[in-house]
């Protein structure tokens, strides 16, 4: 049994908190031996190596890795003990990107982006902006956290914003495991309350959209399978609706690389995406269409390569030296990580690709 | 030479039985995966079904395998522990009813 976590890798002096050292990992053993095959080697049997950027089409915004969850998967490794928080300054940068690029959807992830104390000045501001679709990852617990979030559901509603928020199963025991004591009767009470004010109705335009992600060593299973699973227990059991559920896998990075190593699951984890490589998943894999900007305004080709501190490859490499012909068409920087994106039906940010 | 009859490193192997007969090899893994695909019964029934006869088949390597699939679709614990108490139910009573046979022997025997 693994122990629910309290502390982030960072804080608890962690050999792995060190992104490089991540790195060392994902490089040597069964892929330095050649028992499996390196990433690049794997794209390059379909000549798919270099992975190029294509059009920019989704801005995703990391506010800060401040969290009130510990969860045992985080690859950002956020929590309450971690202080990285985008400031106003860089948030009115990001605006000027978001006014002035082609991309159609703004997604703001952290941590909890709520904790941010800007967080509401940026949604106001962003808001104004017209983005087509505009995402908040929100972990639904922080609605329940404290009285100041209480009225988030109507703010969200307010703004426009379509919510997708983390629910890794509908039993309360796989949920709580993962994402700590207690996380499952807050994110049931949350999603009523979105429910409430017509998020995730049949025919709102509230969006509200969940994502699974396994709590464990394994793949997530077939995304729509798991759809019609999830909403008729939610619906079932506690009268929730929702839109859609995104399948996303697992990435061996951060905590949860930590948890594979101390569980002796790394190694048959790596088979297994090895083993469900898709080359139709890597076509339209999230990099390409996506940048993802961390707290302090650095810019990266998804947030697991932010957290990895693997920067664009790119002359362009701040929010203040955005340049969108500059990042168009560069290579996505890429490691044994990558291949939790081209698993099975493919995972991203919003849900499968292929 | 493995000192153990059982490696849990041979199931990701599985695949290479085709290599010593290739056209064998090939129908039974076509056959097998359209076994598992939705039909009558969902996919998700028949992973509990196979996780059940893994047990009573004592299959370490069908254990490890129907164990993952069924995390993957989502399936409790209660649910892989139900399934293979059918699977237990039916083997005891496999047993147990072959005593009527032992019955009707010792009653013609020394009724």
């Amino acid at each position: 049994m693994t122990k629910v976590k309290t502390q982030s890798l960072q804080k608890k002096g962690s050999d792995l908190a060190q992104s490089n050292r991540q790195l060392e990992i994902l490089s040597n053993g069964i892929f330095q031996n050649g028992e499996l095959p390196t990433f690049k080697a794997k794209i390059s049997e379909t000549s798919q190596f270099p992975l190029k950027a294509k059009k920019l089409e989704i801005l995703q915004i990391n506010v800060g890795y401040m969290c009130n969850q510990v969860c045992e998967h985080c690859h950002v490794d956020a929590g309450p003990d971690r202080k990285e928080i985008m400031t106003r300054d860089t948030m009115r940068q990001c605006l000027e990107v978001i006014k002035n690029s082609g991309a159609h959807t703004l997604d703001l992830t952290g941590g909890a982006p709520e904790m941010n104390p800007d967080f509401r000045w940026f949604v106001e501001e962003a808001a104004k902006v017209g983005i087509k679709d505009f995402i908040v990852r929100s972990n639904l617990t922080i609605i329940r956290a404290n009285k100041k979030y209480y009225d988030l559901p109507e703010f969200f509603k307010k703004h426009n914003v379509h919510v997708v928020s983390s629910m890794p199963h509908w039993t309360r025991g796989k949920t709580d495991k993962q994402r700590g004591d207690g996380v499952f009767d807050k994110s049931i009470k949350a999603l009523q309350e979105l429910n409430a004010v017509g998020y995730g109705m049949p025919d709102s335009n509230s969006r509200l959209d969940l994502v699974y992600n396994p709590s464990g060593a394994f793949l997530p299973g077939d995304q729509m399978s798991m759809e019609k699973d999830f909403k008729k227990a939610l619906m079932e059991d506690f009268g929730i609706q929702f839109h859609n559920l995104f399948a996303i896998t697992n990435l061996p990075i951060a905590r949860f690389l930590d948890y594979l190593i101390a569980s002796e699951n790394y190694e048959d984890y790596m088979y297994q995406l090895v083993d469900a490589y898709n080359p139709a998943a890597v076509k339209n894999v999230m990099c390409t269409n996506t940048l993802s900007i961390s707290w302090d305004g650095y810019l990266f080709d998804c947030d697991f390569n932010q957290m990895l501190e693997l920067p664009v490859n790119s002359k362009a490499k701040h929010i203040s030296e955005f340049n969108e012909e500059l990042l168009e068409g560069r290579n996505i920087v890429i490691s044994q990580h990558c291949y939790g994106c081209t698993a099975g039906a493919g995972s991203s940010c919003q849900g499968v690709v292929a | 030479m493995s000192k153990t009859y059982y490696d849990p490193a041979d199931l990701r192997k599985f695949s290479k039985i085709t290599e010593w007969s290739e056209e064998l090899g090939n129908k039974f893994f076509e056959y097998y995966g359209k076994v598992f695909e939705d039909g009558a019964l969902t996919a998700r029934e028949k992973s509990l079904i196979a996780l059940a006869v893994a047990h009573t088949e004592q299959c370490p390597y069908c254990i490890d395998a129907y164990t993952k699939d069924g995390l993957q679709r989502g399936v409790t614990k209660n649910e892989m522990m139900e399934a293979i108490h059918v699977g237990a139910a039916i083997k005891s009573g496999a047993t147990l009813v072959h005593g009527v046979q032992m019955m009707n022997k010792v009653n013609k025997l020394d009724g």
